[in-house]
Formats: C-alpha cells, sequence, structure tokens
C-alpha cells in the first residue's frame, strides 16, 4: 500500500492505495463519495467522469496514484454546502434530464466541462461533446435541452434524434 | 487486475532506468492500457508513468516540422497544433473529451492499434519516430498490427512531423467503440503524395501505393477513379467484410483529396 493524497472538492484528502487502485474506487470506497457511478468499468459509459486539475476524465480509467496531488472535482462538489443545486443541476431538473439518475452524474461533469471551455454550445456541439457520456433512459433529449438551459440559451424544441 | 508497483519519475533517464525491472511497462494515458489490464490481457509487475516527466510535452514548430512530445494528450494536440491543421483535427476526432485528455500521442504510436489514428497520420506524414535511443523512419516502426520497432524498455519521447502542402484525415467512424472502421490520412508534399490507411487491414496502417502513384500525378478524387484497393488480408468482421472495407478505403481517400 502507498499513501496518495490529493485535493477532492477543495478538501485535502488522504488515503492507502494499491497500485492497481482506480481513482473512482478511491473516491467510491476509501473516501465514501458514491456519487461518481461506475457503469462499465470499461472506459465506454462515462457515468464516472470527474474533473482533474480541471479536465473530464474518466475515473475508472485513471489510477489514483497518478493523481497524486492533483485538484478533483466530483459531483459532491457540485451544489453549494446547503444543498442549492449549480445551473446544471437545476436544469437537469426543471428539463427532466435524467430519469434512473445512474449517467447524471458523468453527464453533469461532462456538461461543465463543456460548458467551461465553450459557454454558449449549439445542439450539435452538445451532442459531439457528450459522445463518451451514454444514458440508457433519455434518449438524450432532454439533456441536450437542459444543457442549452444552463448555458442560457433558449431551449428550443431540440429535435429528437 | 493483478497489482503491481507503481512508479511515477520526473525524468526520462529515472523512467528508462526504472524500465529495467522486470516485466516492467510504461503507462501514459491509461486510455489502452488499463482496460487491457482489466481484462488480464496485459499484467505488468512494474508500471512506470511517464505522465509526470515535463519534457514529454508540448507542441512546437521549427522549420516547418511539428514535433510533438510524446506525453501529449488528444486534447493538447487538437488545441495547439494549428500548424498542422489536419493532424489537429484528427486528434480532435479521437475518441470522446475524457479520452482525449487522458490518451496521448506516444501511447496511441507504441500501441499501434490496427483501427486507431494516429498511426494514419504518422504514416501518412512521413514522420520520425523519436526514442530515448535513435530517430525511426515511420517506414521502418509500424512491423504489423500492435506490433512497432520499438525495443523492451524504448520510450518513446516525441514524433516529429514535416508539414505537408495540403493534407486530410478522413474517418469512418464505428460507432460503438469510437475507432475507425477505416481511415484514410492524406498528405501531399513537394516530394509527392502519400496515402495512409487504417482500421482496415489485419496487418495494422498500411501506405495505399497505387493511388499515391495516381495522386502524385494528378491531385484530384479523379485521379483514382480507375482504381480499386485490393480485399486480401483486410479484416473482416460483423462491422464490415473486407469487400466493404476496400470500397471505404476508395470512397474516403477521394473525399480526402477532396476536402485537404
Ligand atoms: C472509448 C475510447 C475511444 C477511443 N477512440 C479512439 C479513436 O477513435 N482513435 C484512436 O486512435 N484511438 C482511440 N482510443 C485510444 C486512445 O487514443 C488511447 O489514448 C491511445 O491508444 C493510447 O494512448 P495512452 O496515452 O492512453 O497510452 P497507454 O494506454 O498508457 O499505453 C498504451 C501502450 O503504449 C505503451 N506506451 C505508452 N507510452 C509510451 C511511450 N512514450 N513509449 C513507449 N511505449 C509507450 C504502453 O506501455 C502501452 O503498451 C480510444 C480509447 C477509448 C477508451
Ligand atoms: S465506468 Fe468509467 S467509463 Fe464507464
Ligand atoms: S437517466 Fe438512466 S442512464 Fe441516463
Amino acid at each position: 500500500m502507498t499513501e496518495v493524497s490529493m485535493v477532492v472538492n477543495g478538501r485535502k484528502v488522504s488515503g492507502n492505495v494499491e497500485g492497481r487502485t482506480l481513482l473512482s474506487a478511491f473516491l467510491r470506497e476509501n473516501l465514501g463519495l458514491t456519487g461518481t457511478h461506475v457503469g462499465c468499468d470499461t472506459s465506454q459509459c462515462g457515468a464516472c467522469v470527474v474533473h482533474v486539475d480541471g479536465a473530464a476524465v474518466k475515473s475508472c480509467t485513471m489510477f489514483a496514484l497518478d493523481a497524486e496531488g492533483a485538484d478533483v472535482a466530483t459531483i459532491e462538489g457540485q451544489a453549494a454546502p446547503d444543498g442549492t443545486l449549480n445551473v446544471i443541476q437545476q436544469a437537469f431538473q426543471d428539463y427532466h434530464g435524467l430519469q434512473c439518475g445512474f449517467c447524471t452524474p458523468g453527464m453533469v461533469m461532462s456538461a461543465a466541462a463543456l460548458l467551461k471551455e465553450n459557454p454558449k454550445p449549439s445542439e450539435a456541439e452538445i451532442r459531439d461533446y457528450l459522445e463518451g457520456n451514454i444514458c440508457r433512459c433519455t434518449g438524450y433529449h432532454n439533456i441536450v435541452r437542459a444543457i442549452m438551459a444552463a448555458s442560457g440559451q433558449d431551449v428550443p424544441a431540440v429535435a429528437a434524434e | 487486475m493483478y497489482n503491481f508497483e507503481f512508479v511515477k519519475p520526473a525524468t526520462v533517464d529515472e523512467a528508462v532506468a526504472a524500465l529495467q525491472a522486470e516485466d516492467a511497462q510504461p503507462l501514459s494515458g491509461g486510455q489502452t492500457l488499463i482496460p487491457t489490464m482489466k481484462q488480464r490481457l496485459n499484467a505488468p509487475s512494474t508500471l512506470v508513468s511517464l505522465i509526470g516527466i515535463d519534457s514529454l510535452k508540448g507542441v512546437s514548430e521549427a522549420g516547418g516540422v511539428l514535433t510533438i512530445g510524446a506525453g501529449t494528450t488528444h486534447a493538447t494536440v487538437a488545441a495547439e497544433a494549428g500548424a498542422y491543421p489536419a493532424l489537429a483535427a484528427l486528434a480532435g476526432g479521437i475518441g470522446d473529451p475524457a479520452v482525449r485528455n487522458r490518451g496521448t500521442i506516444g501511447g496511441s504510436l507504441a500501441n499501434n492499434d490496427p483501427a486507431a489514428c494516429y498511426p494514419a497520420a504518422a504514416l501518412g506524414s512521413g514522420a520520425t519516430v523519436v526514442t530515448n535511443t535513435r530517430e525511426i523512419a515511420i517506414d521502418d516502426y509500424f512491423q504489423g498490427m500492435f506490433t512497432t520497432a520499438l525495443e523492451e524498455g524504448e520510450i518513446i519521447t516525441a514524433v516529429k512531423f514535416p508539414i505537408p502542402e495540403k493534407a486530410n484525415y478522413q474517418k469512418f467512424e464505428q460507432p460503438a467503440s469510437r475507432f475507425a472502421l477505416v481511415g484514410v490520412f492524406v498528405a501531399k508534399t513537394a516530394d509527392g503524395v502519400r496515402v495512409a490507411v487504417t482500421g482496415a487491414s489485419e496487418e495494422g496502417v498500411f501506405r495505399w501505393t497505387e493511388a499515391e502513384a495516381a495522386l502524385s500525378a494528378n491531385f484530384a478524387p479523379g485521379a483514382i477513379e480507375g482504381l480499386s484497393a485490393s480485399a486480401d488480408g483486410l479484416i473482416g468482421d460483423l462491422h464490415g467484410t473486407p469487400a466493404y472495407r476496400a470500397s471505404l478505403i476508395k470512397t474516403l481517400t477521394k473525399r480526402a483529396v477532396t476536402a485537404a
């Protein structure tokens, strides 16, 4: 076991891990931050997306030890301390951007990364950016609408694909 | 996944030394290696993470040559390789944003997946692979699916791309894997045209030399109208037959020439 330290949602944390401990496992099992979901564990679905030093990454496809010293943001750090949802989360609620909710943490974290890079994305840019985030419930339609709304744009009758 | 010892050196020399350990292997972005280790297709006893080595990162241009550090992510190449727009566009089309934020050019070329995008760009551009010990011309580098000229313990440090007059990459995406079902990279240089094909052959990336000759004489899609790519040795799987892939090679080559 090796000790690893990083900052998660603004808080300094550390724990003992093996070489093979994935960042997703460290977040969920060592820190109890189970909001980061593991859907496929094969790098395909994006349910596990977190930000490492500001960049969206699949936490199931990174070793915890490679995040030594990094600044990590997860879904648990998105709402205000009093529980008020952030603008993306609130838009997902308002526009029914989730059904079972399993993909939602990854969707919200990917959406946050997109809006940081591109504050007013088009519908096509949103769909393109979410290529690595799979949702088996919503058909994506309302997720795209929610992100349009979160970016302060009119939510047109975005055509269902 | 079997456990291993994890080391994270800060310099290439330290990494080369650490790779002397038995069954040691380099780890770059992990976007290929971690999934294969989960499947136990790969079980190194030591992993040498290269991502703490700053000298392996960055994009620079000098004298018409674009040099990319092996540890540069696809996202960084997409954003910073503006001097070679076809290459920047190729990098921006790999996988999805999270894969592009971790995956690196060195990892992609070391792995030589038969459906990967960078091998087509490197072969199509006539690039040079720089390692800790030597420079390898790209025509000597790829040696069949998942096989390269790299020796045990040798690390790619950078890749040098001569910037062509015109180039374009056409990727026909396999939507489930996000890799290329077939991809064609065309580059026109003062010395002629190169056409590199990925995703199609059992042997990995290859040059379509008949099309190169025809396009060197006349750089127009019509120049290859009379040619057809051979289906011999092409991949046949549930996504496409060899004949389908052969047909895609020609179609994508024409599109690349038009778009270049
Ligand atoms: C969902 C998904 C979609 C993808 N889509 C595409 C796609 O469309 N096109 C595409 O081209 N790729 C695609 N990839 C693969 C991706 O581009 C990988 O990043 C790349 O193949 C490997 O780079 P890496 O840095 O992650 O390498 P790693 O996984 O860390 O390493 C790969 C191999 O290279 C070796 N290695 C790494 N760095 C070096 C070095 N500097 N010197 C010597 N050996 C080294 C490792 O030991 C290992 O054997 C996809 C991956 C995923 C998960
Ligand atoms: S759990 Fe990480 S991509 Fe699916
Ligand atoms: S809401 Fe169920 S998987 Fe997306």
